[in-house]
């Protein structure tokens, strides 16, 4: 594509990104913030495992922390009904204090990611989730405990991303929470892909690449194997906590439950549906792992085979286990670059027939 | 004292378990590279059919099925999917088995629900008393099957030519192919044997003091990885040692949980992944496992 054209599809989808909330109806909003937080998440991990090689299965604990921390940082001082005390910091503040917190965990457990390989990372790390569960489930005086800890809404320079402060109203459409929030998201999901491609095309991406492919021929070109594996790790975390921060916004208020075992599978899901390495692709997974089982259960109602909630059947979330479990081993079995493997290959098709 | 004593012993026999299912996934590992996370949901079939079953075809015919269905499901998930993928990297394997575990376990879900089943096991409730010290009969009779168990299978490995066979293919699999060992033959054993490995452990950890089999079983059964990590990955000894001690210290931490109440409650469940962390950062490779030596 040429430089004109790139250019208006940009100007396009700034236009709709930005028009959307004037026609989504809350349920959508909601299923969307969820997705761009998963978005952000699955990111890292999938820098992790597709361009550092490296197994996770404590991307739900890091996802914990920024979401805890970000909950905590820009949480009133006094405790209330609403939950623990927190520090009462600026919530811009708040959030790179998150993210900074995430990537700390992620660096402390650098003795573990940068010395263990593969697979056997992604064991180890599993110890970390439930850690993290025993963690929030017992710092009552930060997490609340079961009962989780309600988020202070976010903020910018005195303009409020709730529903009031100041009262928003665009062409006749109340700009309340979601709306608000959904151009925050919007604009981390843009600057965490951003990132992400420019870090695989970097020199530490092919570094991580070249560890992925070979550790010695790796450390024969003088990349230091071990260093850059924690890094890798570390970032991971980042986007995680990062994810974890627009997530906790999403929600409102946090509870453990949300950031269990299962989470961390589902990262995995999204990034071996999406093809690991690839940024899209992630994205696209994260999408779909996020919004499926909200969606089916919003029109479990009206979807023949589906039963309502609590009924007899199969309820929406497991229909949607079911389907994504059946993707997972379908993409590993017959499309092992995932989604954006098979965009990649018919996009080469094309090319090869437009030469003919 | 006793009472130390007393959560020793009991932790040992817990342990007993984790071993069991432990050796499964060693088993797989070393004979086709697998990590198969779909062990706990294949032993939450196990139970599942046990407690099914008992009541209609009496407890022994139940467990016999359930062993048998165990095998199969495990053998099905190699001879279906596994094989076709052999040459994949160990990531997308497990990945794999990952996929199969959300499907399984998603079902198993469906099925029991918010049900608690008992498994109607003959020893019931029963408790065993030795010199003051107490322990549930079924944990008893779980550390002797295990103990009969892991003999028996090291003889086999040891003496028999499956074993050798087995022994081969995990030393050199190329190798071993060349040599006229039926690697696909050696493999469908392995996994077979770890379901039947899951089966009985299944019904051990769904016997008093559980309460009987729940969604959550598959879960407990994720308590072997801290066991298999521990030990090294490709050492059947470092399985059995270590899940010895992940039951220990479990059941150690759960029954002094008074006295460690500052590291919170529920402590117990923790306390192998913390284990297996603390042991990682002394030894990447696990106890007793293969030290990974490269060469140019």
């Amino acid at each position: 594509m040429s430089r004109a054209p790139r250019a208006a599809v940009a100007v396009g989808v700034v236009v709709v990104v930005a028009a959307l909330p004037l026609y989504l109806e809350s349920f959508w909003l909601q299923t969307a913030l969820f997705s761009m937080g998963a978005i952000v998440a699955a990111i890292g991990l999938t820098l992790l495992v597709g361009i550092a090689g490296q197994l996770s299965l404590a991307h739900a604990f890091f996802v914990a922390v920024g979401a805890y921390g970000y909950a905590f940082l820009a949480g009133t001082e006094a405790a209330g009904e609403d939950g623990p005390a927190g520090l009462g910091l600026p919530p811009l503040l708040a959030l790179v204090g998150a993210v900074a917190l995430a990537g700390v965990a992620g660096a402390l457990f650098s003795p573990i990611s940068g010395r263990v390989r593969g697979i056997y990372l992604g064991l180890a790390s599993l110890g970390l989730v439930f850690l993290g569960q025993h963690v929030l489930q017992n710092a009552t005086s930060v997490t609340g405990g079961y009962e989780g800890v309600a988020v202070e809404p976010f903020g910018l320079a005195g303009f409020g991303f709730s529903d009031s402060d100041p009262d928003l109203t665009i062409f006749d459409v109340p700009y309340g929470r979601l709306e608000r929030l959904w151009y925050l998201g919007a604009v981390l999901v843009a600057l965490a892909v951003w990132y992400g491609r420019n870090l695989v095309r970097s020199r530490p991406g092919r570094a991580l690449a070249t560890v992925r492919d070979g550790e010695i021929a790796a450390a024969v070109h003088g990349i230091d194997v071990v260093r850059y594996k924690a890094a890798a790790f570390t970032v991971s975390s980042m986007y995680a906590g990062l994810g974890g921060v627009l997530t906790a916004l999403a929600f409102g208020r946090i509870v453990p439950e949300s950031f269990g075992f299962l989470l961390s599978i589902d990262f995995l899901v999204m990034v071996v549906i999406g093809g690991a390495g690839s940024v899209g692709g992630a994205a696209a997974g994260a999408v779909f792992v996020t919004a499926l089982p909200l969606v089916l259960n919003h029109y479990s109602g009206s979807l023949p085979l589906l039963a309502e909630p609590g009924g007899g059947g199969i309820g929406a979330s497991e229909a949607s286990r079911f389907v994504y479990g059946a993707a997972i081993v379908a993409v590993l079995l017959f499309a092992r670059d995932g989604l954006s493997g098979l965009v990649r290959r018919s996009q080469s098709r094309e090319v090869k027939e437009s030469l003919i | 004292m006793t009472q130390f004593l007393s959560l020793a012993v009991g932790g040992l026999f817990l342990g007993a378990i984790y071993a069991l299912v432990a050796l499964g996934f060693v088993t797989i590992f070393r004979a086709t590279g697998v990590i198969n996370f779909a062990q706990g949901s294949v032993l939450l079939v196990g139970a599942y059919l046990i407690g099914r079953l008992h009541d209609p075809i009496g407890f022994w015919p139940a467990v016999l099925v359930a062993i048998a269905a165990a095998a199969l499901i495990s053998l099905l998930v190699d001879a279906l999917l596994i094989r076709r993928v052999r040459a994949a990297d160990l990531g997308t394997l497990a990945i794999l088995t990952l996929g199969v575990d959300i499907l399984l376990s998603t079902e198993m879900t469906r099925e029991i629900g918010t049900d608690v089943i008992g498994v109607g096991a003959p020893w019931g409730a029963d408790v065993v008393e030795l010199a003051g010290i107490r322990v549930p009969a079924s944990r008893v009779i779980a550390g002797a099957v295990a103990l009969v168990l892991v003999a028996a299978l090291a003889a086999a490995v040891k003496l028999t030519d499956w074993g050798v066979a087995m022994r081969s293919a995990a030393e050199d699999g190329e190798t071993a192919g060349l040599m006229g060992i039926r690697l696909n033959r050696v493999a469908a054993g392995a996994w077979a044997l770890a379901g039947v490995l899951a089966a009985i452990g299944g019904l051990f950890l769904a016997s008093f003091p559980a309460a009987g089999v729940t969604p959550g079983l598959g879960l407990v059964a994720l308590a072997a990885i801290p066991a298999v990590v521990l030990g090294g990955f490709d050492s059947p000894g470092g399985a059995v040692v270590g899940g010895l001690i992940i039951g220990v210290v479990s059941v150690l931490c759960a029954g002094y949980q008074d006295e460690l109440s500052f590291l919170g409650r529920g402590i117990g469940t923790v306390a192998p992944y913390v284990v297996m962390l603390l042991v990682l950062l002394v030894r990447p490779s696990g106890l007793f496992g293969t030290r990974e030596l490269t060469r140019v």
